[in-house]
């Protein structure tokens, strides 16, 4: 084929509206308009709300609803266990969404949504109407699924810290206060999860730490799983190479009871460990709103989506993205994942506010640092195109992969990654 | 002349199919992808290469180079091979086009 698709659409006209001069930039812009409401502001909803406004050169109308007062990022969180960030670092003001892209923010909390009425209702009691919804609600912890947890253990003593926020700060002031010869056990659950390999980034992180810092002291890595599930042999050579008599990990440790006042957690096989920093990442499944708004239809956990709409399967006019989807083969629940289903819902969403069908040829694509100390970093990096006949992305075969080693230039690449994606989602 | 004409009026037939398919936004949809590391529109804020304003033929010259493997990288040739050529053009024109 020797025309150009471009040319093509030039030479008939299709682009004559937009024309050479005026470029992209205003090619989607003709006659949109619509009022769009996005609840949550994580990786997912900040970038749907800045590339709604983005896209259509502020013609659509967009509100985004979020119960914090700023971002808080979940990727570099683990440098602020070990002590190499400050929450400063990884905390980012909502006013770029406002200020430079008309996003109207409202801050509260959802409560229901009428998908009859096309409105949700929020916790003030207000309520706000909207053509197109999008639900980003992140996950939720399921405390219960673990005997002896409660929300309120979770939150207070047997942290989590895997939303990041006050139980970065409180985990790290955990680590501090552990005596040299302590041990930090963190249990992971069964995929799929949040970031996988942020455990496993956690354990370096930590031990890390404790290796310059207390140098007698043990990470256990007690994972649920029967593997490592991320970058498998980039952590056992860092474990074992670096971090040798420290970091030890245990597969299939399924917990069958957790004792709070000992800081003890059994398992179905294998013997009962007492932690002196006991860190336990519960199963999760979609935030509270989707189960709220009867978004969940997937294995009672997920929300399932059309993947060229990233509209709910469940409820018309309301799409769900980030870690709240049923992930598409090989999809993994990470920040890079959600900034990027935004963009297909952002760009799906303006077509379908237009009455235009919607692009059949999306792509997403995935990269995931994770740092080994505060200085070398390895990633996992996957592309993933839209299969019309299964009706979900598949990974490209041959695209993607592994670091060989952690390099220093690849923690760089990982500082400038983070730097990035924040500024790509909010600023 | 005219055969040539008329090779062309075929050949725009038989593009027409896909073109009718393909979203006047895939570019730009497919730029958005980059973003996320090169920054919106390919404005990096440091650390990563930007691509807002870059020549197009340079573009797709290094995407092709990262993923034949001429060019050395950490990880741009795995990313590079999950894109095909028209994809890599399409790219390339749209951050191109950016100032």
């Amino acid at each position: 084929m020797t025309i150009h698709r471009r040319e093509f659409l030039k030479v008939a006209g299709i682009t004559a509206a937009a024309g050479a001069l005026s470029g992209y930039a205003l090619r989607a812009a003709a006659a949109v308009s619509g009022n769009v409401v996005v609840v949550g502001g994580g990786f997912a909803g900040a970038t749907v709300a800045k590339y709604l406004r983005l896209w259509s050169n502020g013609s659509v109308n967009v509100t985004l609803i979020e119960r914090n007062p700023t971002f808080i990022s979940c990727p570099i969180s683990n440098l602020v266990l070990s002590g190499d960030r400050r929450m400063e670092d990884i905390t980012i003001s909502y006013d770029g969404l406002a200020k430079k892209h008309g996003v109207k923010l409202v801050a509260g909390e959802v409560s229901a949504i009428d998908a009859e009425k096309k409105q949700v209702k929020l916790a003030s009691g207000d309520s706000i109407g909207y053509d197109r919804l999008v639900v980003a609600p992140g996950v939720d912890f399921m405390y219960e699924s673990i005997p002896g947890l409660t929300k309120e253990l979770s939150e207070t003593k047997i942290l989590h810290a895997w939303k990041a926020g006050p139980q970065t700060v409180a985990m790290r002031k955990q680590l501090e206060d552990m005596k040299d010869g302590g041990v930090v056990a963190i249990c992971i659950p069964k995929i799929p999860y949040r970031c996988p390999p942020g455990p496993y980034e956690r354990a370096c992180m930590v031990a890390h730490y404790l290796k310059n810092n207390k140098p007698k002291s043990k990470v256990l890595i007690l994972d649920a799983n029967e593997d490592v599930v991320s970058k498998k042999g980039l952590f056992m050579k860092v474990w074992g190479d670096n971090y040798k008599g420290i970091v030890e990990y245990r597969k299939e440790q399924n917990i069958t009871g957790l004792d709070a006042a000992t800081n003890t957690v059994k398992f179905d096989f294998g013997d009962p460990v007492k932690a002196d920093v006991l860190n336990v990442i519960p199963p999760q499944m979609a935030g509270g709103i989707a189960k709220a708004a009867g978004l969940i239809n997937q294995n009672n956990r997920w929300c399932g989506v059309d993947w060229l709409t990233l509209e709910s399967t469940a409820a018309k006019n309301v799409h769900v993205i980030g870690d709240a989807t049923f992930p598409a083969p090989a999809m993994p629940k990470s920040g890079h994942m959600a900034n990027q289903q935004a963009k297909v819902a952002a760009s799906a969403i303006l077509n379908l506010l237009a009455g235009a069908g919607v692009n059949q040829e999306p792509v997403v694509m995935n990269t995931c640092y994770s740092f080994f100390d505060p200085k070398n970093a390895v990633h996992v990096a996957s592309v993933h195109t839209y299969d019309a006949k299964e009706k979900t992305f598949k990974t490209v075969t041959g695209a993607g992969g592994l670091s060989a080693a952690p390099t220093e230039m690849e923690g760089k690449f990982a500082t400038a990654w983070a730097k990035n994606i924040w500024a790509d989602t909010l600023a | 002349m005219v055969a040539r004409s008329l090779a062309l009026l075929v050949s725009l037939a038989a593009v027409s199919v896909t073109a009718a398919a393909a979203d006047p936004n895939l570019a730009r949809d497919l730029a958005a992808t980059c973003a996320s590391c090169h920054g919106t529109n390919g404005k990096s804020v440091g650390g990563m290469e930007p691509l807002d304003g870059e020549k197009k033929q340079k573009i797709i010259d290094k995407i092709n180079e990262y993923k034949s493997g001429a060019k050395p990288a950490t990880i741009m040739h795995q990313i590079a091979k999950g894109y095909t050529d028209q994809q890599i053009e399409l790219v390339a024109d749209y951050f191109s086009q950016q100032k």
